[in-house]
């Protein structure tokens, strides 16, 4: 179960004047069970990227092979391949249009031409693993509150049981409080659920303390593709593609520049006040000697 | 998927026809129109071909984008031609079973067709080369008179440039609605028309939704910005008629006069 594109081009609008190369040759593993981070700025062919993998775009030129198939091949069945690369797009809640929130689950099941039952199991089943209470089941998901809504919608992707699941942007138009659930849900989901998870943002504090991987894109082109630590060493090629380290590897670079001896690729607030803690007894041990 | 929709779409470039004031290309093409109804001779259609391709010289609009634009009418238009082709009485020139080309209908089907690809050209030109919004305020200026009859013109003219605004935007969104929709196991391709139907209703909740939370929230910008409706309201940009539309009138009305003359007085050919 792995994903793999081979030197993928993707260009827009092309044999026209407004051709724009949105990937340019990237080559990339996704292995089974891993959870990584997909960042870049805005234009930098990350969602172009995300809706290669499950064939809603065809690239230009390069192969995208699912478990050594080609995906774009003669006869390869996309419609099953939706049904195990699992898309959820940016604003989610967009997509919701049933009477009630368990119908509008039960959608993607029924497409795959399951049986009333089941399709009715998997999507309490995927409701429940987003923490939807049941009482909002009969309800209808226009009645919901924004952050139930995106709960919603992926319970939606969920419930067609996929082996890889793409979240474009889940955060986007969240207050902080809603992209902490929201965050903390696909991270727990990642250890219940067994499963890859691509998290597509351009937030890296999103991701710096959750995800095992983080795959740069910049202007089309691939450009870091290391765990969370070494990526963040690059800041200052981070912020010429727009980003940023995340706010967290600033402050303990500040520290360090005032003259403590720290160690600078903490992730979390955490083991940051732990390293601080360290050094400053480090410092007051050698003053003492 | 919709990107191959060319026609009446706005081409950013700057020349002579992109300067010129939104009434005089809006006039212009009416006149057009007209005189492709006037003359019926083929003389008369290459004398109005040679303008359209002046036209679209001046203009800096490349041919091909145009040529683009005319694959969404190819149906219709090889269906007018069919039906003139072969459903013109006259003298018999060519039969095969039932079907029939007579000399009449061959004539006709050509000038028919020569007819529509111009009226077709002339005025996705004019949209080529005129914002949406310049060509509401054309249409604003050029309805004027009519507000003495309690015409709400302006009223009109912002329905007609709030419509234009968003069609783009709605066939993103149908675009994005589309794919998510696919990425849940939707099929949009069904030859059954009744599943076809079926398929359509996660399309269109949504997209009608979204359409009625935009509505909402672009009336709210629009009273927070205290609009009111027509009546004491300036433009930052009023039209203006300088030399160079006068003298575009000037050409357009020595065309029609053309085609008139070779209307009445027609040149063998």
């Amino acid at each position: 179960m792995e994903i793999k594109l081979e030197n993928v081009t993707y260009l827009y609008e092309k044999g026209t004047a407004m051709q724009t190369a949105a990937l340019q040759d990237v080559s990339l593993v996704i292995p089974d069970n891993q959870f990584i981070g997909l960042i870049g700025h805005t234009g930098s062919g990350k969602s172009t990227l995300v809706q290669l993998l499950n064939g809603l775009l065809k690239p230009t030129e390069g192969r995208v092979l699912y478990n050594g198939e080609d995906i774009n091949g003669e006869g390869f069945d996309k419609r099953a391949l939706r049904s195990k690369v699992g898309l959820v797009f940016q604003y989610p809640e967009h997509q919701l249009f049933e009477v009630d929130v368990l119908s509008d689950v039960m959608y993607g099941p029924r497409n795959l031409g399951l049986d009333e039952k089941t399709c009715r199991e998997r999507a309490m089943e995927a409701l429940e693993s987003v923490g939807m209470p049941e009482e909002y089941y009969k309800t209808s998901p226009f009645d919901l509150s924004g952050g139930q809504k995106r709960r919603a919608a992926i319970a939606g992707v969920l419930a067609m049981h996929p082996r890889v699941l793409i979240l474009d942007e889940p955060t986007a138009g969240l207050d902080p409080r809603g992209r902490d659930e929201i965050l903390n849900l696909i991270s727990g989901m990642k250890q219940k659920l067994n499963m890859t998870i691509i998290l597509v943002t351009h937030s890296m504090d999103d991701v710096a303390r959750y995800v095992e991987r983080i795959v740069v894109m910049g202007h089309g082109k691939k450009v870091f593709d290391d765990i969370p630590r070494h990526v963040f060493y690059h800041h200052r090629e981070l912020e010429e593609l727009g980003l940023s380290a995340p706010q967290i590897t600033y402050i303990m670079r500040a520290v360090r520049e005032v003259g403590i001896d720290v160690k600078t690729d903490a992730l979390t607030v955490e083991e940051a006040a732990e390293e601080v803690l360290r050094a400053l007894s480090g410092h007051k041990g050698r003053a003492r000697e | 998927m919709f990107k191959d929709i060319t026609l009446g779409q706005y081409y950013q470039t700057d020349s002579l026809l992109h300067r010129l004031d939104p009434r005089v290309k809006l006039v212009g093409t009416l006149v057009y129109i007209i005189s492709l109804f006037v003359v019926d001779s083929f003389t008369g259609y290459i004398l109005a071909g040679i303008f359209l391709v002046c036209m679209i010289r001046l203009s800096n609009v490349p041919v091909g984008f145009i040529v683009r634009g005319m694959r969404a009418i190819l149906i219709l238009l090889l269906i007018t031609m069919s039906f003139n082709l072969f459903l013109t009485p006259g003298e018999v020139i060519f039969r095969a079973g039932f079907l029939k080309i007579t000399k009449q209908g061959l004539s006709f089907a050509v000038k028919m067709a020569i007819r529509l690809s111009l009226l077709v050209i002339g005025s996705s030109l004019m949209t080529l080369t005129t914002t949406p919004n310049q060509l509401t305020d054309a249409i604003e200026s050029l309805l004027g008179p009519m507000k003495r009859f309690r015409v709400p013109v302006h009223e009109i003219a912002m329905m007609m440039s709030i419509a234009l605004r968003f069609i783009p935007i709605l066939m993103e969104e149908t675009d994005k609605i589309m794919k998510a929709q696919i990425a849940r196991g939707a099929d949009f391709e069904s030859k059954n028309l009744i599943k076809k139907m079926k398929s359509l209703v996660p399309l269109l909740v949504p997209l009608f939704i979204s359409a009625f939370r935009r509505a909402n929230d672009l009336a709210m910008a629009m009273e927070a910005r205290c609009y009111r409706g027509g009546a004491g309201r300036t433009k930052m940009k009023p039209l203006v008629y300088q030399g160079r539309d006068q003298a575009a009138y000037f050409v357009l009305v020595a065309f029609f006069a053309v085609c008139v003359v070779l209307r009445l007085a027609p040149i063998p050919f």
